[in-house]
């Protein structure tokens, strides 16, 4: 992919969605780490046990199945705002926040915001950054694909509202029309490289070389939908190939991401540096990775001093 | 059911004092806190978001416990056995201890909701815990639910170095805890009172898992004969051990003889008999079944 030896970081994928394949691309093309925001899952959930499973999974499950393929898993735990709609769901799960949102591997409350910016929505928005705030933890927002630049205004107002310091909060999914007041006010800016909807890499150099690259990094959002996991690493090598330097390279795809959420107390750079090998023939709750009798991979070599420079 | 409720207040402070000489002042005063504000009772959240950020403030290092603090866990509670312990399950335990004295129904709540949705690290800090908490006999459910689990880790849990299966878990739960680590192949030798809980039943069921597992043509763990042996009749010593005193393995054949010096039949003491200088050169030895479940672990690793 990029550059021999780069690593990346992509902050924002619903590993849940994709398969085994994608985590070994990812794997191939540099990717060490990756943060799953838990969001609804293309059709709504009817009941709040529903939401504890789906917490569950990707506390549990996910992360041993990304460590699998030498790929480091952290979550964010939150109500999204589509089913913010659901009032009864929504009450049951607020509930269920503060038992996972501690959780090892957790970096923020997320992702939350807006989507039709009803009612109900600002009411959990609300309470969210509320929790996020006596929590003293880190909030990821969502803003909406309608009325974008109105609803990512209001995100912020309300973060502010409730006395949160923007450079704890995370504005995702930003386009040209909402760079420029997501940076003056001091949030981390990412930018979520997804075909056909809400940034191509192209537009993404021209955002980079405008506007540098203080607090601005990429994802992929990679889910159920047509989406690219490799969103991350192909965009280096785009910006690379358009003359970017390596080291701003390195800030947008790596390591503003990681001074972001670090913050959290729940994601350090060891954490892949340092990881365990990778060994398929463990289990989690006896059930393996492994199907029809496939060979367990296991990793032997020393990981080499190569691997974890970027120059 | 044995009266081993322990004294919550006592096995606090202690616990406290074996964090004090582990933790940076920083992660000792979080703890000592975030226990007090438990204790005076605050809200819900504060104690589901520091059960869960535990490791975080403490590392997870193994306990280590000293001679003095491991006679001090056995006087705290029969049994207790923390060793094997890291420092987070360690303050997680206190945590929750910091919450037990509340109501009973508001008590289980709680703990009931962080099993549900804890992790695999939860997990064990909740089931190692079992023994400390109150309100003992309304735990078996709980203990039973653990070890229903695929999860060899929280299995062990419940199963080893744990005093409340022993005290509190009916026949039926205790026989199907011994089978099951059998399956996963999680040892039996750290199940505490192994001996002493064996009965007809279970000596009955592992005896035709024997069978199950030769029929496959497949190696039985020989510690599998630790709870038959005092239930062993005629017809078991004639069928079964016979046969595992001839098999190849030096460890099957040491098994056979101590599940046959524990037998009470006559067929069985002659066996004995007729090998006494082997288990007089095994007693010399200190090979026991302690020593069996250890060496048949490490030579299945």
């Amino acid at each position: 992919m990029a550059e021999e030896n780069m690593m990346f970081i992509d902050p924002h994928i619903h590993m849940i969605s994709r398969t085994t394949d994608d985590y070994e691309a990812m794997r191939q093309a540099g990717i060490v780490a990756v943060i799953e925001p838990a969001f609804w899952l293309g059709q709504p959930r009817t009941n709040a046990g529903a939401m504890l499973d789906y917490f569950s999974t990707i506390v549990g499950w996910e992360r041993f199945r990304a460590e699998q393929f030498g790929i480091v898993h952290y979550c964010t735990i939150g109500l999204n705002a589509k089913e913010a709609n659901n009032e009864e769901l929504a009450e049951k799960t607020m509930d269920l926040l503060p038992r996972y949102a501690s959780k090892e591997g957790v970096v923020a409350i997320g992702e939350i915001g807006y989507d039709d910016m009803t009612d109900l929505e600002e009411k959990y928005f609300h309470q969210q950054l509320e929790l996020a705030k006596k929590m003293d933890m880190l909030v990821l927002i969502h803003t909406p694909h309608r009325n974008k630049k109105q609803g990512t205004i209001r995100s912020m107002d309300l973060c502010e509202e409730h006395g949160l310091d923007p450079s704890k909060v995370i504005v995702d999914h930003n386009n040209e029309e909402t760079v420029e007041d997501v940076l003056d006010r001091g949030y981390w800016t990412a930018f979520t490289i997804y075909p056909g909807t809400k940034m191509g890499n192209e537009r993404m150099v021209d955002i980079v070389k405008k506007y540098g690259t203080e607090r601005i990094f990429i994802d992929s959002a990679a889910d159920w939908g047509r989406s690219d996991p490799l969103g991350v690493p192909k965009t280096a090598q785009l910006m690379l190939q358009r003359g970017i330097s390596k080291e701003d390279v390195k800030k947008v795809c790596y390591q503003n991401a990681l001074d972001a959420y670090k913050q959290s107390g729940a994601m350090k750079e060891e954490d892949w540096l340092d990881r365990p090998k990778i060994d398929q023939s463990q289990t989690y709750g006896g059930n393996s990775v492994l199907r029809g009798g496939l060979e367990p991979f296991i990793e032997k070599e020393e990981p080499s001093e190569d691997d974890i420079i970027i120059e | 059911m044995p009266d081993t409720q322990t004294d919550i207040q006592a096995v606090r402070t202690t616990i406290l004092s074996w964090l004090q000489s582990r933790l940076d002042e920083e992660a000792m005063e979080w703890i000592k806190s975030t226990s007090d504000k438990l204790i005076d009772g605050a809200e819900d959240w504060v104690f589901y978001s520091s059960f869960s950020a535990v490791p975080r403030h403490t590392g997870k290092e193994n306990l280590s416990l000293s001679t003095k603090e491991k006679a001090k866990a056995k006087e705290l509670r029969t049994g207790w056995s923390p060793s094997h312990w890291s420092i987070d399950d360690l303050g997680r335990t206190l945590l929750t201890l910091s919450i037990a004295e509340e109501q009973k129904d508001v008590f289980f709540e709680k703990l009931e909701k962080t099993f549900i949705s804890s992790d695999i690290g939860e997990g064990i800090a909740l089931y190692q815990s079992l023994p400390l908490l109150p309100h003992p006999n309304d735990l078996t459910d709980r203990a039973a639910e653990g070890l229903r689990t695929n999860i060899t880790s929280i299995f062990n849990a419940v199963a080893h170095r744990n005093p409340y299966p022993a005290d509190y878990l009916d026949d039926d739960a205790w026989n199907q805890m011994v089978l099951k680590a059998l399956f996963v192949e999680t040892p039996l030798y750290p199940i505490q009172n192994i001996d002493s809980r064996a009965n007809k039943k279970l000596a009955e069921m592992l005896v035709d898992y024997a069978h199950e597992r030769w029929a496959a043509d497949r190696d039985v763990s020989p510690e599998l004969w630790r709870s038959v042996g005092p239930f062993a009749d005629e017809k078991i010593v004639k069928n079964d051990l016979k046969k595992v005193l001839q098999n190849s393995s030096k460890l099957h054949q040491q098994a056979a003889l101590l599940a046959l010096s524990d037998s009470p039949v006559e067929s069985a003491k002659q066996l004995v008999v007729q090998h006494s200088s082997k288990l007089d050169q095994m007693r010399q030895n200190n090979i026991d079944w302690d020593y069996i479940g250890k060496q048949f672990e490490q030579d299945s690793l």
